[in-house]
Order: structure tokens, then C-alpha cells, then sequence
């Protein structure tokens, strides 16, 4: 590891609490490889937050890489295009990741990955064309949440937005995939900011990434140099590496000093933060006009044969894609999509790959153990922990007795569920499993 | 394919810290190990035969009231139970009768500790708990301080040096003896150089944060200061404060226990503070000649209500809102 070369901002309000977890950025090195395109994909209709789309193509219908196969007119959501040239199979509902049904298309591949005859370039030359294009390229956001780009980008130009955030943080263990993006890509990710910053008015555009990736700092640096002397609006932000920095409101908070209030948005204090792997996808819509048709992603985990970063097609089956990885090299005791820390545990390796899936991580049974909870001793760990300053015990104590006001009152939903207090806790108390129960809750009540 | 295949679902994160209840007890037995080396080089064997007694009887008691009374899960395996068997002996003198001090560790134990619900749910400290019982109702052999180095391997004890802990005599040990603990008082407590090393070891492994034992310490310095002043007395008088009773023991292994003290920081200080005024207050004008135990345990129960004021505002709640609901809650 070099120094971070000197110029680098460093953040202006650091996080509170969080946790020290071991990186194990054992794929930092890999270059992003290709699978062998699948035989079938899965294409579901619900791979973000807001409406799910109803599919526009049935069965036997021969659809293109980039064919738009599902859209809707409700305006939180995204369009899903076809990620491999083939057949419709099968329309009908499938089992997400999470457990819920939804509907998606299946597309037998014919091998070729023909693109479609109607991608072009868009012509973007304001903000309407821009925020048309975003939507039109189905992009979500790629660091996990997979909200609507487009939907976080139509700001009201008068909400007195200043400042771009560009997350490159990647603070969850094993990902690498963000890091990868860039120094493989870094053109992109810097010609994206200017148009972004150009189009929707930013005064400031902060790239902030932890310090345990200098050589990203490296590339990226020389890139905003070289192309803007004069203009110092566009710059990089070294921070300390510590879960969860890339949180949303911790990325606020560092870029800029402000804090998001509890129930709002970083809109609403004037940022808005773009995952770095999104921003590039942005860049070569722009010039290319290709849908997100497919995502890098990190495989790695104790029970993976060959851990690798691989580009594959939405909708591979996660099967294939471990497969691809030299398949499992001890028995899997867990599998997870997304990070450690906020990853989602899965049934099965059955399942497609969704456009917001950073990783595929396969544990064996020494490193799926769970602590077996025992009584709270009130040491404090999660309350010490806590980014967002709650005392997740006292959460627990107010959950269990379904108490609703108190769970009002120590803000329970400002909780992110970002695991920091669940993983320092001696006691082993599933925390967040708490936090979301009490958020249920809550939730029951306000709807009664 | 895996569907088949047995794989755990659950809530994230799925990464969890190797730290566990029972490693934190260790690591704070560990912290007592070098007063308990201290105490048999002092005292003699006798010291440690009594932590011995006191050890077993905890753990023992924790057992069987789990098993064959409330007929719950087996805890003595967080260790806590020896912690309170270890404190509470560190918190008596050592030519203590065997009897008396089972009877105490029943009292820590079984009613302070258990009664409430076990670990994490007593509102006391349960090994002061089960000392300030026995010092109500053994008032005499309590205070019966064994002379320090009166032989190894004296097991009889009761070759007492009665009344005479440096706090109410005139008859003042020297400074350097002081510290290293050659001076009649209970057992644990008096070897102020084990006690900073179990302090280090418990803040560089992260176990307790510093804020108790450095605001409890540090207020009685203050007052003793101004008492200094006041009882126009030498400079040596706050080290006599200091590093005599069970101040040291108190504001490093008790005070910090997590169940009976704040969680933040803020609400950690304000108890230390507490804690050292009120020893100072019992030392300077009660008619009882140490006041570290009772002014953690006043402190322990005020905790809920410290809790109540310090608990830190969830991430972003506005400045107003803040001053509103302060407004409110008076």
C-alpha cells in the first residue's frame, strides 16, 4: 500500500461510533471478468425500490440485449431490458432473494448477445434530457439499495442543492467491485461528474473513498487534475476506514459537516449522493445508449473455490455464476447477496442476480456461526457503536414490551440497520432483528 | 444447486465481533489477578483461602438457585458470578469468619443479583450489595483489619489490628507502603499499584472506558484538596485520600460495573462525579469511617435517572427540537 497522495480533502465532520471489521479485500487485485453468457436468465420485474414494472414482451417473442422487456408509468421505479439476446420463455412469478413474489421474464439464450438495432447514443443537452435518459436507462442505485436513479436525480432546482457526493467508500467487507470501478474506469466515473455537475447545477462534487484504497485515490487524481486545473469544484476525499462510512448519512455528514434530520433526505440538506459504479454506468450510457443490462459484482466468502470479480448479465443465476467461480470449495453453511454487514441471507443458489446485487458471498460453517444470544449485561457496545447516536439496548428493552411512544421517542426509524451494534454485541442479541421488529411495529400502529 | 442443502437464514449483519459476555468477565478477572497475588503476599493465605470461599459459594449459589428455583438457563458460564465472588472478597478483611462471608455471597447473589432476573438486571452492584449487608450485620469483625505480613501461612486471622485503617488513625503507614498495600484494610483493596495495573489493562483492552474511574478518582482529589486547604494540612494528606479505603478498588472494578452505571459517556461522568462526592461527603463529616461503597451504591440507584437525561439525541434531530423537548420533559 502507497501513500495517499497529497491535495486530498479529508472529511470536514468525522463518523460517530461505527465498528472496525476486517476488510478482507482478498479481490482488490482481480480484474472484472466476463461469464460465458448463461444459457437462461430470469429477469425480474421488481429489482428496485418503488412500483414494479409488468412486462411488455410473451412468450416465444425474440428479444435483443437492451430490448426493453418491462416498463410502467408510475414514476418510482425503472425500466428492465433484456440482458441477453434469445427467446421469452416463460412470463410468471418467481421467488426473489428476500422471500416475495414477483413477476419476471425468462429468456432462453441464443448464445450471440446481439444488441438491439434500437440503442443509440441519447442526445443529452439539459436537465429534462437528462433526467429522461437516466430513466430510460433503467439505472438504480448499483451500492445495494437500488433506488431509482432517475427518481434521486429530479431534485426541485430550487431546493438550493450544492454538493454531488460520489461514494466510492465501499465499506462492507470482501466487496470489491467499486474499487475495481475505479481504477479500471476512472475516465468514466470523472466525465459522468462533469456532465452531472453541468446539467443539474452542483457547485461541488466531493468523490470520497476510504483510506485503505490509495492506488483509487492515485488514478482517480490524476484524472481530475489533468482535465481541470482551474476548476477546483471536483474533488477527492480521503476517509478513515471504518464501517459503515459509506452509509448515505454518514457520507453527508463527512463530505459536508451537515446531518440529515431524522425522516429526511440527504436532499434535504442540500446533497445527494451517487454510488461511484452508478456514476459510471452513467458515463458510457451517455455515449454508448446500452441499458443496464448487466453488473460487476464480487464472489468471494470462505466456501468459494476461486474468488473472482465478474461482469455478468442481470437475471444469471446465482448457481451459475458460483459455478463459474470454481464452485464451492467446502460445504456452504451461508450464502448472502450484498455485503457481510448488510447482506441479505438466501435459501438457495436458485435465484437471478438483481441489478442492485454488489456481491455473491458463500460462507463455510466456521464462518456462518452465530453467537448464541444470551442476557443483555447493558455494556453499552451497540449504544457506543451506533453512527446514528441510538442506544440500541434501550430499543430492545421498549420492543419487547411493545412500548410505542418510548420507541417514538429514542427515534427507533432513524435506524439504518447498518449492523454495527449487532456485531459488537457480547451478548450476541440480534439487534437489527430488533430494530426492524420495533419498526414494524410502529408501522402497525401508524396504520391503525 | 444448493436449495437442497441445510444453509442458515438469518437477520444481517452476518459478521459478528469475537467478543463474547464470558470474554469480557475474563478479561476482568484477569484485571484482578494482580490484587489477588498482592492480597496472599500481604495477608497471607488466609486472603486467598477466603476469595477461594467466596468464589465457589458465588458460583455455586448462581447454579443451584437457577437450576432447582427459577429453573432457567445455566449462566454460571459468563463467569460473572466469579467476578462478584472475587470483589466481594477483595472487599472484606481477610481474618473474616468462612461462615459470614457464604452468608454474604448468598445476599450478593442469590438476592441482589438473581431476584431481579440475573445478569444485566440487577439495579445494584451485587458484590457492594452483599458487602454493605455484611457490614450492617457483622459491624465488628468487619472492621477487624488484620496487620499486614503477620506470616503466610497464618490461617487463624484473628490477630487483628482493630480499628486501624489509615483513615481513622493517627498512626499513618508511610506513603510508599501505602501503595504498594502494606497497610491493614480489606483485602483487596490496599495495593494500589495491582490495582492501576488491572485499571490499565481493563482501558487498553477496551473493556471499561475511563470516564468513571477518572472523574470518581479525580473528584476526590479535588475535595480532598480543598480540604487540604481548609484542615491547612500538607500536600500529602490527598495522597493518604486517595490510596486509602477501598477508593481504587471501587472506582476501577465496581463503579464500572455496566449493569449499575450509565451507558454514555456523559451520563458516566456524572455518576464518577457523584460517586466522589459522596465518598467525600461520608468521609469528611459521616460518622462511618469509608464511604466508596455506599456512594456507588446511592449511585447505582440514581442511574435510571441519569440514564433518562443523558441519553444522547437520535443523528440530526434539530437544535430546537431539542430545546423543545427539554422544555416539555420539565
Amino acid at each position: 500500500m502507497s501513500k495517499v497522495p497529497g491535495g486530498v480533502l479529508t472529511a470536514v465532520k468525522k463518523v460517530r461510533g461505527g465498528v472496525k471489521v476486517d476488510h478482507h479485500k482478498n479481490t482488490a487485485d482481480m480484474e472484472v471478468v466476463r461469464i460465458p453468457t448463461p444459457e437462461t436468465v430470469v429477469i425480474p420485474m421488481q429489482m428496485h425500490i418503488g412500483a414494479p414494472c409488468e412486462p411488455v414482451v410473451k412468450p416465444g417473442d425474440t428479444v435483443a440485449v437492451g430490448q426493453l422487456i418491462g416498463d410502467t408509468d408510475k414514476f418510482v421505479s425503472a425500466p428492465i431490458h433484456a440482458s441477453v439476446s434469445g427467446t421469452v420463455k416463460a412470463v410468471g412469478d418467481v421467488k426473489l432473494p428476500n422471500g416475495t413474489l414477483s413477476k419476471a421474464v425468462t429468456i432462453e439464450s441464443d448464445g450471440e448477445m446481439r444488441l438491439w438495432e434500437g440503442i443509440e447514443p441519447p442526445k443529452v443537452e439539459n436537465r429534462e434530457d437528462l433526467l429522461k435518459a437516466v430513466r430510460a436507462s433503467g439505472l438504480v442505485g448499483l451500492g445495494g439499495a437500488g433506488f431509482p436513479t432517475h427518481v434521486k436525480l429530479a431534485f426541485p432546482q430550487d431546493k438550493g442543492i450544492d454538493t454531488l457526493v460520489v461514494n466510492a467508500a465501499e465499506c462492507e467487507p470482501y466487496i470489491t467491485v467499486d474499487y475495481r470501478e475505479c481504477l479500471d474506469n476512472s475516465w468514466n466515473i470523472i466525465s459522468a461528474v462533469y456532465t452531472l455537475k453541468e446539467l443539474l447545477g452542483f457547485k461541488n462534487v466531493i468523490i470520497a473513498a476510504e483510506d485503505n484504497k490509495p492506488e483509487a485515490f492515485k488514478v482517480l487524481k490524476n484524472i481530475a487534475d489533468k482535465d481541470n486545473n482551474d476548476d477546483d469544484a471536483v474533488k477527492l476525499m480521503v476517509l478513515k476506514s471504518k464501517y459503515p462510512q459509506g452509509a448515505e448519512k454518514m457520507m453527508v455528514q463527512s463530505a459536508t459537516g451537515r446531518k440529515v434530520p431524522p425522516g429526511k433526505l440527504p436532499a434535504d440538506v442540500g446533497c445527494v449522493v451517487m454510488n461511484v459504479a452508478s456514476v459510471s454506468y452513467l458515463s458510457r450510457y451517455l455515449k454508448f445508449g446500452k441499458p443496464l443490462v448487466s453488473r460487476s459484482l464480487t464472489v468471494d466468502g470462505s466456501a468459494i473455490a476461486n474468488p473472482k470479480n465478474v461482469r455478468v448479465p442481470i437475471g444469471t443465476n446465482i448457481g451459475e455464476i458460483i459455478d463459474f467461480c470454481g464452485g464451492f470449495k467446502t460445504e456452504p453453511a451461508k450464502i448472502i447477496t450484498g455485503g457481510p454487514m448488510m447482506g441479505l441471507a438466501i435459501v438457495g443458489t436458485d435465484l437471478p442476480i438483481l441489478k442492485q446485487n454488489n456481491a455473491i458471498l458463500a460462507f463455510d460453517k466456521n464462518d456462518a456461526f452465530i453467537k448464541k444470544e444470551t442476557d443483555c449485561i447493558r455494556c453499552g457496545s451497540c449504544a457506543a457503536a451506533c453512527p446514528l447516536s441510538l442506544t440500541p439496548t434501550n430499543i430492545v428493552r421498549a420492543t419487547k414490551a411493545k412500548d410505542t411512544d418510548t420507541l417514538k421517542r429514542i427515534g427507533v426509524n432513524v435506524c439504518m440497520e447498518c449492523g454495527s451494534c449487532a456485531y459488537s454485541c457480547p451478548a450476541g442479541v440480534p439487534l437489527v432483528q430488533y430494530m426492524r421488529l420495533a419498526k414494524t411495529i410502529l408501522r402497525e400502529e401508524a396504520s391503525k | 444447486m444448493v436449495n437442497d442443502k441445510k444453509l442458515y437464514v438469518s437477520a444481517s449483519p452476518h459478521a459478528r465481533s469475537r467478543k463474547t459476555t464470558r470474554s469480557i468477565m475474563l478479561d476482568v478477572i484477569i484485571a484482578l489477578i494482580p490484587a489477588l497475588i498482592a492480597s496472599g503476599v500481604i495477608f497471607g493465605l488466609r486472603a486467598l483461602v477466603v476469595t477461594a470461599v467466596s468464589v465457589v459459594s458465588c458460583v455455586v449459589f448462581e447454579w443451584a438457585f437457577r437450576k432447582f428455583i427459577v429453573k432457567r438457563s445455566n449462566t454460571i458460564g459468563d463467569l460473572s458470578a466469579v467476578i462478584t465472588g472475587i470483589l466481594l472478597a477483595f472487599n472484606l478483611p481477610s481474618g473474616i469468619p468462612y461462615w459470614m462471608v457464604v452468608l454474604g455471597d448468598f445476599f450478593a447473589i442469590v438476592i441482589v443479583k438473581q431476584l431481579f432476573g440475573g445478569i444485566g438486571q440487577n439495579f445494584v452492584n451485587p458484590a457492594i450489595g452483599g458487602r454493605i449487608f455484611m457490614l450492617l450485620s457483622f459491624s465488628s469483625k468487619m472492621s477487624e483489619w488484620t496487620a499486614p505480613r503477620a506470616g503466610f501461612m497464618n490461617l487463624g486471622g484473628v490477630d487483628a489490628l482493630s480499628g486501624a485503617t489509615p483513615l481513622v488513625s493517627d498512626d499513618l503507614p508511610k506513603l510508599m507502603d501505602m501503595f504498594m498495600g502494606v497497610r491493614g484494610g480489606c483485602l483487596g483493596e490496599t495495593c494500589i499499584l495491582a490495582l492501576i495495573l488491572g485499571c490499565l489493562y481493563l482501558l487498553i483492552n477496551r473493556v471499561i472506558s475511563p470516564a468513571i474511574p477518572f472523574s470518581f478518582i479525580g473528584t476526590v482529589a479535588v475535595i480532598s484538596a480543598i480540604a487540604m486547604l481548609v484542615k491547612h494540612e500538607g500536600a500529602e494528606y490527598i495522597a493518604y485520600q486517595l490510596m486509602s479505603g477501598g477508593l481504587f478498588l471501587g472506582a476501577v472494578f465496581m463503579a464500572t460495573d455496566y449493569t449499575t452505571s450509565p451507558i454514555s459517556t456523559k451520563g458516566k461522568i456524572i455518576f464518577g462525579i457523584g460517586c466522589g462526592l459522596i465518598t467525600c461527603l461520608i468521609r469528611l463529616f459521616g460518622s462511618l469511617p469509608e464511604g466508596v461503597s455506599y456512594s456507588i451504591i446511592i449511585m447505582n440507584i440514581l442511574t435510571p435517572l441519569i440514564e433518562r437525561v443523558t441519553t444522547p439525541k437520535p443523528f440530526g434531530t434539530p437544535k430546537k427540537e431539542k430545546a423543545e423537548k427539554k422544555e416539555a420533559q420539565a
